[in-house]
């Protein structure tokens, strides 16, 4: 039978593809880096991402131009290349960003495509858009990775921009309708990283339905030059990243829901 | 399950044998060396393999003989820990230059008693003349001599040193013992007739053979006599039982075969060792250890005689003793193989003659001793098929998380039919194992010659530009003016024929060299255990192996594959640098300057010509070449063109990136090396194969390269093995393979070297070891033939951020994901560093 191709025609905008990623879901892993997020997270490690507009940036004293417009035929063509590395490891492919959902039928097309191959596909996402478009991506969607966090909406608002109340309710039904839901939680020094936090984001994580794990991400210093490259301010500059033994500590807090929980991807 | 997967404990034994060895600087000793030349003295005129027996015979009967304390095998070449003999018979005259240097030079430096180069000055006034070197030397053509003058390729190795480079039947050995072997001489002697035409020689060769099993019969029961008087004086009850039974063990082996599994250890090391008694070739390689070790493990485990500890101990025992031995260089070939490398490679896994997976405990074992033993011999390896179980490859990566760069992963599925193509049978083939650094051979039946020269394609290179001047001399052929070239074809066939005719120079050294080795040095010992010499009445050497090869390694293909593709690009496609341009650039370095070694070469070069053409020339005008060959004396108009041309070669696509056409280009030009090769014959009845892997000559050789059209500065190291040049490959490890699969390595059959770098963290967990370990059989999958990781410390990252070209893969752990360290922000990768030091990495 022929395979219905008109859709990989379909254009979107990236920034990177990063081969051989082995925390974003299971295996050897691309990850494609999509331009464009609704959130803008003090901490965000890719600020370079937020803005859906082709931006500059200076890179080790250098001008770089960060976004271009590709096909959805043009990034299979990238991702293919590894394609004998997804299939001895069980990996396959993350869309990462920016916020997938922030161009829902580019994203949902590229997973497609993959999934058409047979590779395992995941994305790295907010759940922060309308739900309609996150069912655009499900039925090609082998495991969601969605961030929570944090339960207090107005925290929550003041490091990110928006408020929870959509992203929790997006998590019930993801958690419903999504093949694998696995809640990650980026812990960060003055925002969310007490236990009182943890716990609450952990006991949240454990009420949906059928999720088995929960993910601590420690906070670390990756954007601070990018923010510099951008002409921008990073505003945590003041933040030192937590010692290993915190960590443990957290990780002990986040076990009492009964999930699954690890340090890290 | 077929085999015990769980590790023992390690004894406490082990880290005090470790502690001995690395307690004082090695030394080297004159004993072999005085008794070699005594016994040459006393049979002046007898065939030389007799002489070779003879000689043999007198070592081993006079030889020093210590026991190191808490040792559990016997069986010592040095009064000293890892002191080394010296072997006038190969060369001596180097050595005798370095006596009051060798203490102090950078790269592996030894000891040397007062006395002992007293004794050595004595002994050596007796070689003279008589060393294989000198016959090799004076067997090569003089165009031959020139070429390795102008260091276009180098067979140092066996000119200097014997050949080594076997894996012999061990199991027979342990089976059978020397007796065994001595009967089977025997056997075939009284079947010979005085009248066949080969009666003389191989009659010599026979009892040459007898003679030599005697020989180290009589030294393992010296070995008992010593065990026995020293226990007979030992207080402690424990050390003494100890020393009871291996008298025992050395009164039953190697002379008779071995019954339990800690008489085939002693039995095994007597041979290893003893092997590197006769001649100073390194990578005797023991090859299949947890094969042909097993019988006698798993009886006595069946039966009750040995416990799974014990077992471990004296495997661990082994590999100490492996690191014991040592082996003194001239300094050049230290720096090619640094880190005193014996090369003595061991291979668990992989299939046996009928293609069915050989996995043991010993396999096992063998990979936990390099982490209870964390030194750099045995060098060891593992072979790699799809029935490997995984749960042998998670060990093995285990090891390789610990940052030892072992073991080194090898593909069968590519390496069995490249063998059956060079005419080994299939299941020869099937149970092959690896020689020295990445040689695949059949053990028992082949004299592989594996280490056979080091090829520097990019003098070659050097070659077209100059229309085969170097240095002021012919020493390639002439090929035209570069600069009148008109096609890119042309060029590249200009390099072509200079590679034929430097290749048919380097046959020439190498089989001058074999014929010497076989005339001057055949090694009765060696022989006897490798098929079929005793049934040709032939030593090895002479062409008495089944299989014969020689194998010479060509490197530098990433340089030369991206200077071709620059050339092709920059001046034929887009001619926007002229050849001419080009030629200057190269000649000047890019306008970087050279160093001071080079600038006083180019100084006697121009006062050699000014003098030539009848001028006189000055000191200060000397001074005056000598300042302006260092510093580049060209003008800032033409730095900035170089500059302008490097940033243009920059910019052309370069082989490691995973862009087919620019890495099928490089299979082309590693074809100008191997194809060519193949055609060769050697003396013993064999072919030529290649290698392609410069061990760590990439960067002695690199030293005396000039610029290269890939950009690479004069004198900087060239590209490591079959990868990339190092920092060119920026996407990471499956884009690096990819690349470096594209090569044909099925054709150099004489093995290829893949290194790749990683940060512990990326194999961190189950997860990480299986997603690295989904790499290695990735990169297989495509063909690949040999991997090898380096797992980097903190120091490594510090070196990174200081020097960031030189480690653009270099893969780290991030937080969600991983990514190239290089890449990261300065603060991210302080970050990093940080983190790696509170997990004690």
């Amino acid at each position: 039978m022929e395979e219905n191709r008109e859709y990989w025609g379909i254009q979107g905008r990236i920034f990177d593809i990063q081969r051989y990623s082995i925390h974003d879901g299971p295996g050897i892993r691309s990850i494609v880096f999509l331009k464009g997020c609704y959130l803008r997270c003090r901490w965000c490690c890719n600020p370079e991402s937020q803005e859906f507009k082709i931006q500059n940036m200076t890179v080790a004293g250098k001008q770089k131009v960060i976004g271009r417009d590709v096909t959805v035929s043009e990034v299979m063509a990238e991702l293919d290349k590894d394609e004998a590395y997804y299939r001895r490891s069980g990996g396959g492919i993350t869309l990462s960003g920016g916020e997938c959902l922030f161009q829902p039928d580019f994203s949902a097309a590229i997973l497609r495509a993959a999934k058409e191959r047979g590779y395992h596909t995941a994305i790295e996402s907010t759940g922060c858009a309308p739900y309609e478009e996150i069912q655009k991506l499900l039925p090609y969607l082998d495991l969601y990775l969605m961030d929570i966090k944090h339960m207090n909406s107005d925290k929550h608002k003041q490091f990110t921009g928006q408020p929870n109340e959509r992203i929790l309710e997006n998590a019930r039904r993801i958690a419903q309708d999504a093949k694998e839901l696995i809640i990650r939680v980026p812990v960060i020094p003055t925002f969310n990283n007490t236990e009182e936090e943890i716990r609450d984001i952990s006991l949240f994580a454990a009420s949906l339905p059928k999720v088995k794990q929960l993910h601590l991400l420690p906070y670390h210093r990756l954007g601070q030059d990018k923010y510099t490259g951008l002409g921008r301010t990073y505003t945590l500059a003041d933040i030192e990243p937590m010692t290993e033994e915190y960590m443990q500590g957290l990780l002990r807090t986040a076990e009492h829901c009964g999930l699954r929980c690890q340090i890290g991807g | 399950m077929k085999y015990n997967a769980e590790p023992v404990a390690k004894s406490p034994r082990i880290p005090a044998l470790i502690d001995d060895l690395y307690k004082r600087l090695p030394e080297i000793e004159a004993d072999r060396a005085v008794l070699l030349t005594e016994s040459y003295k006393e049979t002046e005129g007898m065939p030389i393999i007799t002489r070779r027996a003879l000689a043999f015979e007198k070592i081993l009967a006079h030889i020093p003989i210590v026991i190191r304390p808490g040792e559990l095998l016997l069986g010592s070449t040095t009064k000293k820990p890892r002191g080394c003999q010296v072997f006038p018979e190969f060369s001596f005259a180097w050595l005798e230059e370095e006596f009051d240097t060798i203490a102090e030079r950078a790269a592996d430096p030894f000891y040397i008693a007062e006395d002992t180069k007293k004794t050595l000055h004595e002994v050596y006034q007796y070689w003279k003349g008589k060393t294989t070197s000198e016959l090799a030397a004076s067997y090569m053509t003089p165009e031959t001599r020139k070429a390795q003058d102008h260091n276009m390729f180098t067979a140092g190795n066996y000119f200097y040193n014997g050949v080594g480079h076997v894996t012999v039947k061990y199991w027979e050995v342990l089976e059978i013992g020397y007796s065994g072997i001595r009967k089977k001489a025997e056997d075939e002697l009284a079947s010979c007739m005085p009248g066949d035409a080969d009666y003389a020689k191989k009659s010599h060769f026979l009892n040459a053979v007898i003679t030599s099993c005697n020989a180290v019969i009589h030294y393992a029961n010296r070995y008992a006599d010593l065990a026995q008087k020293e226990a007979e004086q030992c207080s402690d009850p424990v050390r003494k039982a100890e020393l009871m039974q291996m008298a025992k063990n050395c009164r039953r082996v190697p002379e008779f075969g071995a019954t339990s599994f800690y008489e085939a250890c002693q039995s095994f090391w007597f041979v290893q060792m003893l092997l590197q008694v006769e001649s100073s070739g390194h990578s005797i390689s023991p090859g299949r250890f947890d094969q042909y070790m097993y019988p006698y493990y798993k009886k006595d485990l069946e039966e009750g005689r040995i416990t799974r500890e014990f077992a471990q101990e004296l495997i661990d025992n082994i590999w100490v003793k492996l690191n014991d031995l040592n082996k003194v260089r001239d300094a050049a070939s230290a720096e090619g193989f640094a880190g005193y490398g014996l090369f003595q490679n061991l291979i668990v896994g992989g299939q046996d003659s009928e293609g069915m997976d050989v996995t043991n405990d010993l396999s096992f074992m063998c990979l936990e001793a390099s982490i209870q033993v964390p030194l750099p011999q045995p060098s060891l390896s593992i072979r790699v098929w799809n029935g490997t179980p995984t749960d042998l490859m998670l060990k093995a990566a285990e090891v390789t998380r610990t940052g030892i760069g072992l073991p080194a992963y090898y593909n069968d599925e590519v390496i069995i039919p490249a063998l059956v193509n060079r005419g080994i049978s299939l299941a020869d083939a099937r149970d092959y194992n690896i020689i020295g650094c990445v040689e695949p051979q059949k053990a028992g039946k082949t004299e592989g010659w594996h280490d056979a020269a080091f090829f520097n394609m990019c003098r070659v290179l050097e070659l077209v530009f100059s229309n085969g001047m170097d240095k002021g001399e012919q020493v390639g052929i002439r090929t035209g003016d570069v600069t009148q070239m008109k096609t890119f074809e042309e060029f590249y066939s200009a390099y072509k024929a200079q590679m034929e005719y430097m290749i048919s120079l380097l046959v020439n050294a190498d089989n001058a060299i074999d014929v010497a080795h076989a005339e001057r040095c055949p090694l009765p010992f060696e022989s006897c255990m490798l098929d079929d010499c005793i049934k040709r009445g032939k030593s090895t050497q002479e062409g008495g192996a089944v299989y014969n090869f020689t194998g010479p390694q060509g490197f530098g293909i990433a340089n030369v594959a991206d200077s071709l593709s620059a050339v092709r690009k920059l001046v034929f496609e887009d001619r926007t640098v002229s050849m001419a341009e080009l030629k200057e650039a190269l000649e000047n370095n890019f306008g970087r300057g050279i160093s001071a070694q080079k600038a006083e070469e180019v100084t006697k070069e121009v006062v050699r010509a000014m003098t030539s053409m009848g001028k006189t020339v000055s000191e200060e005008q000397i001074a005056q070449i000598f300042v302006t060959a260092l510093s580049g004396s060209v003008s800032e108009e033409k730095k900035n063109r170089y500059n302008e041309i490097l940033a243009l070669i920059e910019a052309v696509p370069k082989y490691g990136n995973d862009i087919e056409e620019v890495d099928l280009f490089a299979r082309d030009v590693a074809y100008t090396y191997t194809k060519p090769l193949e055609k060769y014959k050697n003396p013993r009845g064999g072919i030529f194969q290649a290698g392609l892997y410069p061990v760590s000559a990439n960067v002695p050789l690199g030293q005396q390269t000039g610029a290269t059209p890939d950009g690479r500065l004069a004198n900087t190291p060239v590209a490591d093995g079959v990868g990339p040049m190092s920092g060119r490959d920026v996407h990471g490890p499956t884009a690096t393979a990819n690349s470096v699969a594209r090569l044909d390595h099925a054709i150099a059959s004489n093995g290829t070297l893949f290194n790749q770098k990683f940060h512990p963290s990326a194999l961190k967990g189950r997860t990480g070891l299986l997603n690295f370990t989904a790499l290695i059989r990735t990169f297989f999958d495509k063909k690949g033939m040999h991997m090898q990781f380096n797992v980097v410390s903190r120091e490594t990252l510090l070196d990174a951020q200081k020097n960031p070209e030189k480690y653009k893969t270099l893969v780290v752990r991030v937080a969600g994901y991983s990514a190239l360290f290089t890449t990261l922000s300065r603060s991210l990768q302080d970050d990093i560093i940080n983190r790696t030091e509170q997990n004690g990495l």
